[in-house]
Formats: structure tokens, C-alpha cells, sequence
């Protein structure tokens, strides 16, 4: 019997950091055995909400309702003792300890690793899962890992489970798994927030939804009530536009080649590059997708120099061997490389854009003389990148930490490109970062290969992949799918790459049931 | 070389470890939480000095030992308060704290420079004293080297078996996570940092009250930091460090050994003082070969500041 | 600034528990130095190995090099040049020229080990280049004592004294200054050019900000190690020489002052920037003479100048990180003049 009041009820909650208010004025119930969806594109606000709730920030204002009372968490051990559990985007894991370790820590101090080993078992068992108590976290796959943080929480008789964006880990076929899970706990009473960007998943899954857009609700509605275009119009504030079709790529000239490529990672928990062989002719794109783990940091390494290959002629640039050389040395031969982690690594965030210009750019363009760096040169290149491609900040001297996330990005891409590579390596390069901002982004990798160069687009995010690329391969456990042309990548074909199930690069029979919609013209909405 | 000899020499490596063995376990348990300290030279200091004063207007070599380590724990204390809430570079700070507490030490001992306190008898344990030559050799020590081997199995036996040791680990390993699980991160390091200071100021006291009773301007002569680099020879693994430290005591009495050995070796005297100082530079580049055991072993946040409220 | 208010005031109180006059302990301590013209070129005398010792570490340090080993450096300078001084024949003027040499290439000698040793095998350069303080100490000890000890010195534990035209010449007439503070100041300069001016010292600042954008944007690790130490090294050692070829005159067993150490903080006082770093110098140096004069007047034993370094440093920390938190929370726009 449903209790009438709602489990969880916010009303005016809101949490205003001093440079912007990431949750404003949010209003929303859920009720028991409920599946609710938190909706809206990175930056929404979702993941600050949910750090609300599960306590691990305090709101700067408004109210929290648990099953009528009010209540103020202050930790999330008072989350837990309320019944709520979460499960991190980015797991909350220890990965030098084991499982059983991992959870007696978040269970509280009555539990030993023994007891929590027993209890794993057990949680395990009644939910058809698989798991081992003594392995270390680092030995773990992405997807067991998951596993692992959903019984931690399903071990504490969660009344609420927090999911946040749970499938951006996940190969296509997993998800129908977990989501059997999650209607299993629904029926029993728990109810679930899931929070995520995925229409079509949120169709599929959740009975409501609450819709945010740059802090604030935008709207509350049935997903099963909507279309993914009105729920993607609803999310982004207006239609989105496709992107423009492409003419096929004129000439076969081959810009880059990678042969037999094996690496090491330097990361012991890393993964090894298992002999990768692909081409990129002039003006193609290669999309390398792939769930996260699977080897793409340490190809981006490889593909940039950081990390130097055994033979020099497993990469080769216009032909010529250059496994051997620096990344120092690959930029002066004519590629451009953008990395997955801006701030930090892309560009330093205490040094001004001129600087951060001058950081790369020092190998193509003329900005040092007699050994000083040349000022003006330094200043007109930032001038130029901030125009062209519309980088909102203060100016060539802001400092690239004052900058948001898009816009940092914008600057970051608009270096390398300027700088007219022959070939564009690029990892991620709309992660995190708003709409508007992704669209030019992606337009302006797609008017480089135009020009005819040659870009390899590494990006955990499928959809990015399908929309971009002009062949598609496969990231899994370092090892590379036969690239194959954007026409015979559908969904179904690359998930099961991704989930390792290798197949002949043969035409497909016609793909299953479930996940994709294609409307007459040939556009898609954000689906996976 | 007789047994006798090698008895002897057995002795004084087990009273020449012992500070090592406790500054080193004091630091490690700081470095498992993630905080970088390199003030282990000044924390001896005063706890050397302050455990000499103590002892000499008290009398009282137990007093002495409690204001040894106060005063370690006290000047961690800055270390804690510079490099937690105000987050500034733990490198800098420690070496601030090394400088300081040598020369805050030589200050405050000045006029202590001629004084002389008791030696401490050592206590025969009954009936495991009587064994020729090992017995002699383990277990006729001062009753603080006892302290010390019964303060390291505890400190082991945390580490290893306790939740307090796995969640230390936790910590050190990645303090987000900690955090957003709910352990109060901040505490938890900084009472790793004010028990690294404490037993480090044990270490120093053992030195001016126990080894050798006096007080002189340099008594510590690096091995706060000879502490240091074996924390890093053990790749952060306690019994390692005990290894580590009886190796050590092995060098740093080498001179003794040449010396009562007989063997008449040309070696100037500054060549054989030097021992321990190369000594710890050899075994610093030994362990560096295996970066996938230090790696597992290191804890992974080591140095780095925490921000609780990024976002 | 606020540091050295602080430190001030700290001292005041430190004064006053210890039973002296804390308005004549101020007095004696930061005033009486500075009475006479004498006293002056002694501030400038003091402060000369400090700013240049800082400046190379300062370099270091803004490339995340951690060189702690600058007093080792500065005594293998001392040797290098008493080497030159006591077995090559002087003649005036190439003398000078080759002692200068020495003294840079013994701090860079002994610098090099901490830097092959981290390029090549990863070890920690705080430690080894601590460590071979102590063997550098000793080293110079068994000098003194053993082959490089003055048949003429009645024993004690030096060498001859140089001949003039190994001897720095002094500037002022009446002092001991000399071309060491001239040298200093062009390193200052040098030192300003190579950190704010050159794209050497851009990668500089890249490696100490980021490693990892360093390494993305091209620069040579190795290059940053070998290069972070061996200034620092060649610094010091060039201080170490205008030890010996200065006031001292000679190799003593007292060689080893503690500027190597100083110089650390003076480094991180000074902001790692060449002004600061000057500024930095003549405050520590104040307090080194304030020091003897404590001891003098006071009847305070020398090592409370240490006690003063050391508080400056902390204040210094502390106050610095709040500056920073205060920058944070007002959201930093531009590149200020910091």
C-alpha cells in the first residue's frame, strides 16, 4: 500500500557557489517505488542536486522533505541512515583495496571486510549477480566495478537509489540488465532517481521525469508521453539542428598509418595496446569509440608522443616512420593534438591564454625570437583564436582557469586548429562542455577534414562518434575493431564491439529490436 | 671475529635503529594519509632537546620521554594547520619545519650544552638475557628500546588488521572518495601528521636522554632524513621499515665496528662518518626500479592538497 | 609583507619572555646592524651568497625542482676553487677568471648527481642532494685536516692562503664587499630575462604548473631536471668560491655557514622572482647580523637568527596561502603583475 506522502520532496532547494548558482529554486517529489529521471545536458545542475541530497554538499537555501518530515542532511552517513543510497558517475572506489574492504568502509564501523564479504554474497545471490569479495578494485573491469558500487548500496536497503548517469560506463547490451534491476527494486518499494541525458534510456525506463536546464527546472513530464524530440527540445531550449551532410572525401592519399601498434601502459592498472592497425586517408574523419577504459588513454599517448613506441614504424605520417619521435617533434611534422583533460593538461590554469597559446603553438608558428618570446605574436595569436571561435572571456590575458568549461575548450581546439594541422588527434573534445558550444566544435573538426586533413576523433560518447565520424572502429581491452564506413555503424553492430564481441566486417543482418529510431529524414535525436 | 664481537655488534644495531625505526614509522603512517612531511629532522630536534631539558630540572627520564613527544607533536601541529585548512605546499612547509626545528632546538639548548644527565641503566630481561651472546644482544637494552619494538608491533598491527589502518589507507589513497563516502578526511590526516610528529619526537628524545645523554647543537646529524628515505626504501610497508632501519643502524655504527675489529684499514675517518649518507642515496636508486610495486604501494593523494568543496 | 610584520612582532614577544628589553632587542637586533657605512657593506656582504644561492633555486623551483642541496654545492665550489687556488700558478687577472670557472663547475659537479641520478633512475632529488651535504661536509673536513692542510698553520684544520691574485677584489675601500655583489647582480638580471622574458623560462614555469601539460606541450623532462639542478648548483657554487676567495681567503673547516639552506628561504620569501629574492637577501642577512649582535649585546646565543628565518618562512606560507584563498574566492580575470 503506497504510503500518500511522497518519499522525497524538494521545494525551492537551491546552492549558490560565488561564481555561479549551479541549483536554483528546484522543486520536485518522488514518490515510492517510483522511477524518477533527473534530465538536462552537462552542466544542468544534476550532479550538484544529487550531491544534495546524498549529503555530501549543503544547499544554500530551500527545503528537503523525507517521506513528509523535514529533514537536513549534513553527511552522507545521515543520507544512509535515511535509507538513501548512491551510485557515482565516477565510482567511489578505493582501487588498492579489495571489494570487501571497499565495502566495509561505506557500511559503517560494525562491519569487518569478512562481514561484508558474506553479506556481497548474499545481496549477490539474490539479485543474480556475480561477484568476489577478495579481488582488488584495480583488477576489476569497468562494468564489474559497477557492480560492485550498486551492491554497496543495495546492501543497505536503500528506500531511494541515486543513480547518476550509470550507462555512460556500460556497452549497449549491459544496460538491459541493469534495467531489469532497477524495475525489480522499483516493485519492491525502493524508489530510484536516474539521472541522465539518454532519451531514449529515460523513455524506456523511468514513469517520470524532472527536466533541468542551467540550474533550474525547465519542466516535469511523462517520458513515455513524449517524443525523444520534445524531450531534447524541452532539454536544450530549442530544436536542435543537425549537422550538415558531408561529400564523401575526394582522393585515397593516405595521411596517417598505424601498423601493428603494441604498447605498454605506463600505468600499471593500465591497459596494453595489442597491435592496432588502421589508416586515415586525407579529409576522414576515423571515429574510435569505445566504453571508457578500454586503452584510450594510452592511445592518445602513443598517438601524441607521450608515450614513445617500440618500433618507429608503428605510426607513420605521410609515410614516414615516426613512432620514435616527441610529441615536440610530431607537432613540427604537422599534427595537432587535443587532449581529454583541458584544464591541466590542455592548458595551465594560472597562465593566461596568450601563454597557454604560445604553449603549442610555439611549434608551428613564429612567436619565439633569439630565445625570448615574442609578446606581440603571442598576443595577436589568442586575439585570433578568441574571435574566430567566439571564446566568451576577458580578453588574451585572462587566465584559462577563469574560463568555463565550453569556452576553454572553444580556445583549446581553436589553438590546434589554427594552426592547420595535417592530422588532428582529438580525445573527447565536447566532454562536458554545453550545447551550443559542442555543435561549432564539431563543425569546425568536420570543415578541418574538409580542408583535407586527416582527424582521429576518440570519444567515449557514441553519439558524438555516429554524428562526426566517416569510419567507425572500436576500442576494446587495446585492441582495434576493423575501422568500417559510418554507414554500417549502427548502434547494435558498434555496442556489441564495444562489448567485445568481434565481428567479419560483412553486411549485418538487420538490426534488433530495441534502441534506434530513425525519423523520415534521416535525423536523429541524442540516443544511444 | 668472535661471537662476542658479533654480539656486540648486533647490540649496538638494534640501539642505533631504534630512533630510525620510530621516526620512520611515525612518517609512514603521515604518508599513508597523503601528507608529505619533511620536518622529521626539525621534529627530532626538539623533541631531543625537550626531552633533555625535561629530564635534566625533573629528573625523570619519563618525564623527559612525554616532553619529547609534546614537543614533536606540537611543532606537527604547525606543520597540520599551514598545509590542511590553508592547503599550502607540504613541501615547502616541511622543509620550513626542518629548518626551523633545528634551529629552534639549538636556541632553546644552549645553556643545556654542558649539562649532563643520568644514563639510563639497561634492564636485563629475566631469564632471555641469560642466552649466550643473543641473549646479551636483544634483550639487554633500555627499557625504551623495549617501548619502541612493543610501539611498532601496535603501529603494524593497525595498519595491517584495524579499520582505523584501512581507513588511513583510504584516505591517502584518494580523499574525494573518502569524502564523498563520508569520512572526515581533514581529521583523519591530521592526526596522521600530529602522530608522525609525536613519534618523531620520541625518536629525538630517545637520542639526547637514552643514546647518548647530552645535549649538543647537532645530536640529530640527519636522521630525520635518513628517516625519510627509508619511509621510500620501504615503499610504504611496514615491516620494510623495521628491515630498513636495523640495516641502517648497521651503518651508521660501521665506524665502531672498523674500529674495534682491529683491522687496519686506511680509511679516513670522514669516509666511514659519510656511510650512511651514500648509503641512503644507493638504496634510494635501488627501489626506484619498480614503479608498479611503488605504485600499489604508495598512496596515491601523497603531497597533494584537499579541497572539500571542489566542484 | 605581512610576514615580515609578523615575524617582527613575534620577535618583540620573544624578546620580552626572555627577560630582555624588547624596544633594545629590536634596536640591537635590526638597528644596530646598519649603523655605519661598515655595517652596511656587511649587509650587502651577507646578503651577496644569499640573493645569488635564491636566484638558482629560485629557477629550480619554479621548474618543481626541488634543490635542497645547495650547501653541498656551495662547498664543492669552495673546493673546486681552492683546488685552482693552491695547485695553479697565479697570475693576475686569468686567475680570477679561471677561479670563477671553478667554482661554477664544482657546484654544477656535485649538482649533476642528484640530476643523473633522477633522470636516469627516478630517485627523489630532496633526499639525494641532502644527503650529499653531509658527504660534501665531511669531504671538505677530510681536506682540511688531511692533504690539503697549511704545513704552516699550526695545525688547525686550513689550508694556505691564496695568493692575491686568486683573491676577489673588493669594491669599497674600508670593507670586505666585493666583485661577488657585482656578479650577484648580474644574476639577478640574468635571472629576470631567463624567467619572465625567454620561452626557456616559459617552459620553465610549465613544468613547475603542470607536469602533465608539459608533457603534452613537448618539453623535455630530462632537459627541466638537468637544467633545474645544475643552475641551482652552478649558483651556489660561484657563492661557494666567493666564500673562500673573499672574506675567508682561505679553506676552513668553518666553510659550511648554512647559505645553502638560507638561501631556501630566502627563495621562497623572495616569490621565486629576482627583486623579491634581492629584498629577501638583505632581510635574512639582517637577521644573520642581528644575530651576532644579539649575541654580543643581548647575551642571546647566535641561533636565534635561525629561529627568525624560520617563523619568516612560516608567516610566509601562511599569509601567502591566504592571499591566494582571497584571490580564489574573487574570481582571478586577468594576469595581474604578480
Amino acid at each position: 500500500m503506497k504510503p500518500p506522502v511522497p518519499r522525497l520532496q524538494l521545494q525551492g532547494l537551491t546552492k549558490a557557489y560565488p561564481t555561479l548558482v549551479a541549483n536554483d529554486q528546484i522543486s520536485l517529489t518522488v514518490e515510492a517505488g517510483e522511477i524518477h529521471a533527473i534530465l538536462g545536458e552537462n552542466g544542468a545542475g544534476k550532479s550538484t542536486l544529487m550531491k544534495m541530497i546524498y549529503g555530501v554538499t549543503q544547499p544554500t537555501a530551500g527545503q528537503m522533505f523525507w517521506e513528509g518530515t523535514p529533514v537536513s542532511i549534513g553527511s552522507p552517513a545521515i543520507a544512509r541512515s535515511l535509507g538513501i543510497g548512491m551510485v557515482f558517475q565516477h565510482f567511489s572506489l578505493f582501487e588498492s583495496l579489495t571489494v570487501a574492504e571497499n565495502t566495509s568502509l561505506s557500511l559503517g564501523s560494525s562491519h569487518t571486510p569478512s562481514s561484508a564479504a558474506q553479506a556481497l554474497q548474499q545481496a549477490a545471490a539474490r539479485y543474480g549477480l556475480e561477484v568476489h569479495p577478495e579481488k582488488f578494485i584495480h583488477d576489476l573491469s569497468v562494468g564489474e566495478r559497477q557492480r560492485v558500487e550498486i551492491l554497496r548500496c543495495l546492501l543497505q536497503d536503500p528506500k531511494l537509489l541515486i543513480l547518476d548517469e550509470p550507462t555512460s560506463v556500460l556497452p549497449p547490451q549491459a544496460i538491459e540488465g541493469l534495467f531489469a534491476m532497477l524495475r525489480r527494486l522499483a516493485s519492491e518499494g525502493c524508489s530510484i532517481l536516474y539521472i541522465s541525458h539518454k532519451l531514449q534510456e529515460i523513455q524506456q525506463l523511468c514513469d517520470r521525469a524532472t527536466i533541468l536546464r542551467a540550474g533550474k527546472v525547465v519542466a516535469e513530464c511523462r517520458p513515455q508521453e513524449e517524443t525523444a524530440a520534445s524531450l531534447a527540445a524541452l532539454m536544450i531550449g530549442r530544436d536542435t539542428e543537425p549537422l550538415p551532410k558531408r561529400p564523401p572525401a575526394a582522393s585515397a592519399k593516405t595521411i596517417f598509418a598505424a601498423e601493428g601498434l603494441t604498447l605498454l601502459s605506463p600505468d600499471p592498472y593500465g591497459t596494453h595496446l595489442d597491435n592496432i592497425s588502421f589508416t586515415v586517408p586525407q579529409g576522414t574523419i576515423l571515429g574510435i569509440a569505445g566504453v571508457s577504459g578500454n586503452g584510450q588513454r594510452e592511445l592518445l599517448w602513443a598517438l601524441s608522443g607521450e608515450t614513445r613506441c617500440p618500433s618507429p614504424e608503428m605510426l607513420q605520417l605521410h609515410h614516414e616512420p615516426i613512432g620514435h619521435r616527441g610529441p615536440a617533434a610530431r607537432r613540427r611534422l604537422g599534427m595537432s593534438v587535443v587532449p581529454e583533460d583541458r584544464l591541466g593538461t590542455g592548458a595551465i590554469p594560472a597562465m593566461s591564454l596568450e601563454e597557454n597559446g604560445l604553449l603549442t603553438a610555439v611549434y608551428t608558428q613564429p612567436m619565439v625570437r633569439h630565445g625570448l618570446v615574442d609578446q606581440k605574436a603571442t598576443h595577436a595569436f589568442a586575439q585570433k583564436c578568441i574571435a574566430q571561435f567566439d571564446v566568451r572571456c576577458s580578453g588574451a590575458q585572462a587566465l584559462a582557469g577563469a574560463l568555463s568549461g565550453g569556452n576553454l575548450q572553444k580556445f583549446i581546439v581553436g589553438r590546434e586548429l589554427l594552426q592547420t594541422p595535417q592530422l588532428l588527434v582529438c580525445s573527447q573534445p565536447t566532454w562536458g562542455v554545453d550545447v551550443g558550444a559542442a555543435a561549432l566544435l564539431r563543425r569546425a573538426i568536420q570543415s578541418l577534414a574538409e580542408q583535407g586533413s586527416a582527424v582521429i576523433l576518440i570519444s567515449e560518447d557514441l553519439d558524438e562518434i555516429l554524428e562526426v565520424s566517416d569510419e567507425v572502429a572500436v576500442l576494446f581491452e587495446g585492441k582495434l575493431s576493423p575501422p568500417m564506413p559510418a554507414s554500417e555503424a549502427s548502434p547494435e553492430r558498434v555496442g556489441l564491439l564495444m562489448a567485445g564481441v568481434w565481428q567479419q566486417q560483412t553486411h549485418t543482418g538487420a538490426s534488433t529490436t530495441s534502441t534506434s529510431h530513425r525519423a523520415g529524414d534521416g535525423t536523429r535525436a541524442a540516443s544511444s | 671475529m668472535t661471537t662476542e664481537l658479533l654480539g656486540a655488534i648486533l647490540f649496538a644495531m638494534i640501539v642505533a635503529a631504534t630512533p630510525l625505526m620510530l621516526v620512520a614509522l611515525g612518517e609512514l603512517v603521515t604518508e599513508k594519509a597523503g601528507m608529505l612531511n619533511l620536518g622529521a629532522e626539525g621534529l627530532m630536534a626538539v623533541g631531543a632537546v625537550s626531552a633533555f631539558i625535561a629530564t635534566h630540572t625533573t629528573g625523570s627520564v619519563t618525564v623527559g620521554v612525554l616532553a619529547g613527544i609534546t614537543a614533536g607533536v606540537l611543532l606537527s601541529c604547525i606543520f597540520a594547520l599551514v598545509t590542511i585548512p590553508l592547503m599550502a605546499n607540504q613541501v615547502a612547509t616541511g622543509l620550513a619545519i626542518a629548518i626551523f626545528g633545528v634551529g629552534l632546538a639549538a636556541f632553546i639548548g644552549k645553556p643545556f650544552e654542558s649539562s649532563v644527565i643520568a644514563s639510563t641503566p639497561a634492564w636485563n630481561v629475566p631469564g632471555l638475557s641469560e642466552i649466550p651472546v643473543l641473549g646479551k644482544a636483544l634483550f639487554s637494552h633500555q627499557p625504551i628500546v623495549y617501548l619502541a619494538w612493543l610501539a611498532t608491533g601496535i603501529v603494524i598491527w593497525v595498519l595491517a588488521r584495524t579499520r582505523t589502518g584501512l581507513v588511513l589507507k583510504a584516505v591517502g589513497e584518494s580523499p574525494a572518495v573518502g569524502h564523498a563516502i563520508g569520512y572526515p578526511v581533514n581529521r583523519i590526516r591530521a592526526l596522521a601528521v600530529l602522530f608522525g610528529g609525536g613519534m618523531a619526537g620520541l625518536g629525538g628524545a630517545y637520542l639526547s636522554v637514552f643514546y647518548t645523554p647530552m645535549w649538543t647543537e647537532d645530536m640529530v646529524a640527519g636522521r630525520g632524513w635518513i628517516a625519510l628515505a627509508l619511509v621510500v626504501f620501504a615503499t610504504w610497508r611496514p615491516w620494510r621499515v623495521v628491515l630498513g632501519a636495523h640495516l641502517f643502524g648497521g651503518v651508521l655504527i660501521l665506524q665502531l665496528f672498523v674500529q674495534s675489529s682491529g683491522l687496519d684499514l686506511q680509511v679516513p675517518a670522514q669516509l666511514l662518518s659519510a656511510m650512511p649518507y651514500l648509503a641512503t642515496i644507493v638504496v634510494l636508486v635501488l627501489i626506484a626500479g619498480n614503479p608498479k610495486t611503488i605504485r600499489i604501494h604508495s598512496p596515491a593523494s601523497l603531497g597533494k592538497p584537499f579541497r572539500p568543496d571542489a566542484h | 609583507m605581512v610576514a615580515v610584520g609578523l615575524t617582527v612582532l613575534t620577535g618583540l614577544i620573544i624578546f620580552a619572555l626572555l627577560g630582555k628589553d624588547p624596544i633594545l632587542g629590536f634596536q640591537v637586533f635590526f638597528v644596530y646592524p646598519l649603523r655605519s657605512l661598515y655595517g652596511l657593506s656587511e649587509l650587502l656582504l651577507k646578503a651577496t651568497p644569499l640573493a645569488l644561492i635564491g636566484m638558482g633555486l629560485a629557477v629550480g623551483f619554479r621548474a618543481g625542482i626541488w634543490n635542497i642541496g645547495a650547501e653541498g654545492q656551495f662547498l664543492f665550489g669552495a673546493v673546486f676553487a681552492t683546488g685552482v687556488a693552491l695547485y695553479l700558478p697565479s697570475i693576475t687577472g686569468v686567475s680570477l677568471l679561471v677561479m670563477v670557472f671553478a667554482g661554477i663547475l664544482g657546484g654544477m659537479a656535485w649538482a649533476l648527481i642528484p640530476a643523473w641520478l633522477r633522470a636516469r633512475f627516478h630517485t627523489n632529488e630532496i633526499l639525494v642532494s641532502l644527503m650529499l651535504v653531509y658527504v660534501a661536509q665531511l669531504f671538505v673536513s677530510w681536506l682540511v685536516f688531511g692533504p690539503w692542510r697549511d704545513p704552516r698553520g699550526f695545525n688547525f684544520p686550513q689550508t694556505e692562503m691564496f695568493d692575491a691574485a686568486w683573491l676577489l677584489p673588493t669594491l669599497l675601500s674600508g670593507s670586505r664587499l666585493n666583485l661577488a655583489f657585482a656578479l650577484t647582480l648580474i644574476v639577478l638580471v640574468i635571472g629576470h630575462i631567463l624567467l619572465a622574458k625567454s620561452y626557456y623560462g616559459f617552459s620553465i614555469r610549465v613544468a613547475g604548473e603542470s607536469p602533465t601539460a608539459a608533457r603534452y606541450a613537448g618539453l623535455s623532462e630530462r632537459r627541466n631536471i638537468y637544467a633545474g639542478l645544475l643552475i641551482g648548483g652552478a649558483c651556489a657554487g660561484l657563492a661557494g668560491m666567493a666564500e673562500v676567495a673573499g672574506p675567508m681567503g682561505q679553506l676552513t673547516d668553518k666553510a659550511s655557514v648554512g647559505y645553502g639552506f638560507a638561501a631556501i628561504i630566502v627563495a621562497f620569501v623572495g616569490r621565486l622572482q629576482p627583486l623579491g629574492i634581492g629584498l629577501a637577501a638583505l632581510v635574512m642577512a639582517l637577521f644573520f647580523l642581528g644575530g651576532e649582535q644579539a649575541q654580543q649585546y643581548l647575551n642571546l646565543p647566535g641561533s636565534i637568527s635561525r629561529v627568525f628565518q624560520g617563523l619568516l618562512l612560516f608567516y610566509l606560507l601562511a599569509a601567502d596561502v591566504l592571499v591566494q584563498f582571497r584571490l580564489v574566492r574573487t574570481p582571478p580575470q586577468t594576469k595581474g603583475a604578480t
